[in-house]
């Protein structure tokens, strides 16, 4: 199978992006040092082309009666302009996937989907679809970029007469981006201030150029899967299909700040069962030994193995290696001391508050 | 690529930097620039006897581990030590301040198997495709 090209992959080559297959599409790894686009976001400004992220509308009468059914958390608290974290759950209270959703109105509800979900989402809600609403995939329609980092209002705000500094933290608004018309909205998946913007595919480009022009004097980088991957770790925010997937709940994964059980939806009666009996969490841990921590690696409690890395690397802020893995209950917490084998050897590592990262200006 | 004419490489595209019956090892530019941000060294113990071809260490990107391995038979007389704090002098001076290892050569005729910088620039383009 061919990977899919984003409408910037000759952008990203001219770039000296390390273009590799994920989720099906062709994205830049990274293009120089993937520690310094990491670092650029935390203490500047860097562009990530996110355009490989799917996009579900749903639209009608009865749009926001279909979204409070398929989603976990409360879309009638949310006012017409605002954003929320959310999820697709299973019957079962699994992930199907982990969302943004956005409240244009009550009859027309946008959602960014991870991109390897993009198609079993969209059937998903559809075989959920009930009364006067349509339920469609746009993913060809938009492009996506996220500008993400302190400086990144600066920057965009070249491009927009939008006034950024009015959008609150998971707020968005339509409005012109180099003169095209795109949905703008406050939020990210790195910890820093920033933005994502919706545009047609075909003005990405200009606005990608526009943007480096822009963010010049400020060192503006472009940044890759790998720097998207360091930061996301350390603000702990779990990535669909490593930390949670249709073996896990928000309530295993820390997330039980997106279920609302105010409200019916799918999962909502087998999440009710596990509430209060959560017997894994998925936990932050650091390593105590040298040595970096990879995706899958076994972690063990006085040599009975208890788990497998969900997600692990190294913290280009912390400066050591980091990660999220699912733990007895009873061990989740802050202090405890197992071990993780690396390559053989067993190397300690110890339970930590989440998030690894804390910034002494936060976003939220 | 950055290929010093006075050093001499393997196929697992390793540096050595050849003094009598001593040697320094270290992995190349084009190394560097495949593996990434070196973000944590491991090397062996100072008198450990390895032969060619054995993992001597491991160098760990963001991304990726990778195994060296010794280019050479012999016995580590010396580690860099550096790397353990700044893994980074890897990318920054893989000739340099990047070093990795010192060895006392234990059979000099594998001395031959190596390439000249020449030829280890003929080699990486083949194999680059």
């Amino acid at each position: 199978m061919t990977s899919r090209k984003t409408p910037l992959n000759a952008e990203h080559k001219l770039r000296g992006g390390r273009m590799v297959e994920f989720a099906g599409w062709e994205l830049p790894v990274q293009y120089g040092s993937a520690v310094a686009e990491h670092h650029a976001v935390r203490e500047s400004v860097g562009v990530f082309d996110v355009s490989h992220m799917g996009q579900l509308e749903l639209i009608g009468p009865d749009a926001l009666a279909l979204a409070q059914k398929v989603t976990c958390n409360d879309v009638e608290r949310l006012s017409d302009g605002q954003a929320q974290y959310s999820a697709f759950l299973t019957a079962e209270g699994t992930f199907v996937d982990d969302i943004v959703l956005y409240r244009i109105n009550s009859e027309r509800i946008f959602i960014c989907v991870n991109a390897a979900t993009t198609e079993k989402d969209y059937q998903w809600v559809c075989s959920h679809q009930e009364g006067s609403v349509q339920v469609e995939n746009r993913s060809d329609s938009f492009a996506q970029l996220a500008i993400q980092g302190p400086r990144a209002e600066e920057v965009l705000q070249r491009l927009t007469d939008t006034d950024l500094g009015s959008i609150k933290f998971y707020w968005f608004t339509f409005g012109k981006v180099d003169g095209v018309e795109t949905l703008i909205s406050r939020t990210g998946y790195t910890g820093e201030k920033g933005f994502e913007i919706y545009l047609p595919p075909a003005a990405a480009e200009s606005v990608w150029q526009k943007l480096f022009d822009a963010g010049e004097e400020f060192g503006i980088m472009p940044a890759g899967l790998a720097a998207r991957n360091t930061l996301r770790l350390e603000m702990c925010y779990p990535l669909y299909g490593n930390d949670i997937d249709e073996t896990h709940t928000p309530l295993e994964a820390g997330l039980s700040w997106i279920v609302k059980f105010t409200k019916d939806f799918v999962g909502k009666d087998a999440l009710l069962q596990q509430k209060g009996h959560v017997e894994k969490k998925l936990a932050a841990f650091e390593m105590v030994d040298p040595g970096i921590v990879r995706d899958g690696f076994g972690a063990y409690s006085e040599g009975v193995p208890i788990a497998k890395v969900t997600s692990g690397g190294f913290s280009p802020s912390l400066r050591r290696s980091v990660g999220l893995l699912y733990v007895p209950s009873d061990m989740a917490n802050p202090g405890y001391s197992f071990e993780i084998e690396i390559r053989g050897s067993k190397r300690r590592a110890r339970i930590v508050k989440r998030p690894f990262y804390r910034k002494k200006d936060p976003e939220e | 690529m950055n290929t010093p004419e006075e050093l001499q490489y393997t196929k697992k595209h390793e540096w050595l930097k050849i003094e009598g019956d001593s040697a320094t090892v270290g992995i190349t530019d084009f190394a560097q620039q495949e593996l990434g941000d070196v973000v944590y060294v491991e090397l062996p113990e100072v008198g450990q006897t390895l032969n060619e071809g054995e993992s001597f260490g491991s160098v760990e990107s963001v991304k990726a581990v990778s195994e060296i391995y010794m280019p050479l038979s012999g016995t580590v007389t010396e580690v860099n030590e550096v790397l353990s704090d700044s893994p980074e002098e890897m990318n920054n001076s893989p000739y340099g301040e990047g070093w990795m290892i010192r060895i006392k050569i234990a059979d000099s005729s594998q001395i031959s198997n190596l390439m000249t910088s020449k030829e280890y620039i003929t080699y990486v383009e083949k194999e680059a495709g």
